[in-house]
């Protein structure tokens, strides 16, 4: 029998310290959506992904009530746009129709999110991979809740710099675009590497082509549970603080993959991974740079830092692993300096700059080629 | 069988216990389990129940325990029992 230690350790994490759901995604593939007439693309794409994603939201509310546990986004990732309009688009202006329709489609079900206005160039670009990457800031300024990503990367391919070059511009067009409004565009922009498949997260998600019709991922976050869990262990070893990232990590995981396999099963929508990510709110208490601090660091940036991050990750996946049936997306730590109040007490500490710093000849002892 | 965790959580008053088991007898909610404790004046009881042979329906309980708990000024969450069996056992 449950007792009530537990219940009011679970009931603590969900009321003091941030541990929430942090979204349910549902992927769509729209590859038998494909024609090669505009008009009838965009139809059969606002079809499926209406007839698909009707009842995510409700599904995502009924849940979250059920158990008790907040359950942040509700979201769709489609197949990228790239390969489904290829056949019918000509112009950048066509696709931009389609993040229209897209968009219609999100309001009309309810998701926060919809991603997939992707490319996937790690090696080289269509000419469609081409015409969509140049409608990215339009579309983007023209829509509320469509995601943009693009691979540019692989570690089997390498980069691909002629995308990297394009998407320069591209990323000072899409915050130009929507500057009025603090450059939004570029907060629903992703340009990445080794971009995964199956990946819950905005705005980088997307549903791959490796990918059955329909698949639920789950995204769940808790780095104040982690932090709050290593206070009780100031002055431990490093034996014990591994042990309790684990401990905790398994915990946060449990609760994902509840909230999918329920979510798979009122949906009747095959359950794919848990994505095992620490991902930060601007909240206070809910900072991945805090556990880093809890760790030992001084603040991000300080010698130390790469160890650290490389401790948590590894234990959290470690916990995590056993929790659940499949683990997958990119399951990692994600930092953004915009997203993070840890991260930006460390920029205005001058612990963190874009910059490289370097240091004067006199003062250095070494002369470092690539200082 | 559908186990329900119901927890009270607020400032001690007279006659907590007795509203909330009012309610759930009146709802043929039948209580499995409870513990409470005091700590520094607060309140802090955890039931299990039964909520399968009720005559209304999970939600309906868990909105109506809610206002109750506005009522006497105290926290009362209703929650399946999943997310405890998933988070502390293997």
């Amino acid at each position: 029998m449950i007792t009530s230690l537990e219940v009011n350790e679970t009931n603590a994490m969900i009321e003091h310290e941030n541990l929430d759901v942090r979204t349910i995604t549902l992927g769509i593939s729209l590859l038998d959506c494909i024609s090669s007439d505009l008009e009838e693309l965009c139809r059969n794409i606002r079809v499926k992904i209406l007839a698909r994603a009707k009842d995510l939201v409700k599904v995502g509310q009924r849940i979250s009530s059920a158990y008790g546990i907040p359950i942040v986004n509700k979201r769709i990732s489609v197949t990228p746009i790239a390969l489904v309009g290829g056949a019918a688009c000509k112009s950048p202006e066509d696709f931009v129709r389609i993040a229209k329709t897209l968009d219609r489609c999100a309001k009309d079900v309810g998701v926060n999110f919809l991603g997939g206005y992707s490319a996937l160039v790690s090696k080289h670009m269509t000419n469609a991979d081409e015409l969509l990457i140049r409608s990215i800031p339009e579309a983007l300024a023209v829509t509320d809740r469509v995601c943009s990503s693009v691979n540019v990367g692989s570690t089997r391919t390498g980069i691909n710099m002629d995308a990297v070059r394009l998407l320069g511009h591209i990323v000072k067009e899409t915050a130009e675009r929507t500057k009025e409004r603090d450059s939004l565009g570029c907060a629903k922009l992703v340009v990445f590497c080794n971009a995964p498949d199956d990946n819950p997260f905005m705005a980088g998600a997307f549903h791959g082509v490796t990918e059955g019709d329909a698949v639920i991922n789950v995204g769940v976050s808790g780095p104040g549970v982690v932090k709050h869990a290593l206070e009780s262990c100031r002055g431990a070893d490093f034996e014990m603080l591994c042990e309790t990232i684990k401990k905790t990590a398994f915990k946060i995981t449990r609760v994902g993959q509840l909230v999918a396999k329920e979510a798979s099963r009122l949906l009747g929508v095959p359950f794919g991974i848990v994505d095992l990510s620490l991902a930060p709110t601007p909240a206070v208490g809910d900072s991945v740079a805090d556990i880093l601090k809890e760790i030992g660091l001084e603040h991000p940036g300080a010698p130390g830092t790469t160890a650290a991050l490389a401790l948590l990750n590894d234990q959290v996946k470690k916990g995590g692993v056993m929790a659940s049936s499949y683990v997958g997306g990119l399951s990692g730590a994600f930092i953004p300096v915009s997203e993070d109040q840890g991260m930006i007490e460390a920029v205005e500490a001058g612990a963190l700059a874009t910059r490289r710093r370097r240091r004067s000849p006199a003062s250095s002892p070494t002369r470092w080629p690539w200082a | 069988m559908q186990k329900t965790i119901i927890t009270v959580v607020g400032k001690d008053a007279v006659g907590i216990i007795a509203k909330v088991c009012t309610y759930l007898a009146n709802n043929q909610v039948n209580i499995l389990d409870i513990s409470q404790t005091i700590v520094g004046g607060y309140f802090n009881m955890m039931m299990i129940a039964d909520t399968s042979t009720s005559n209304k329906t999970t939600e309906e309980v868990r909105h109506e325990l809610h206002q109750i708990g506005q009522e006497i000024g105290v926290d009362i969450h209703v929650q399946h029992e999943g997310i405890f069996e998933m988070m502390h056992r293997i």
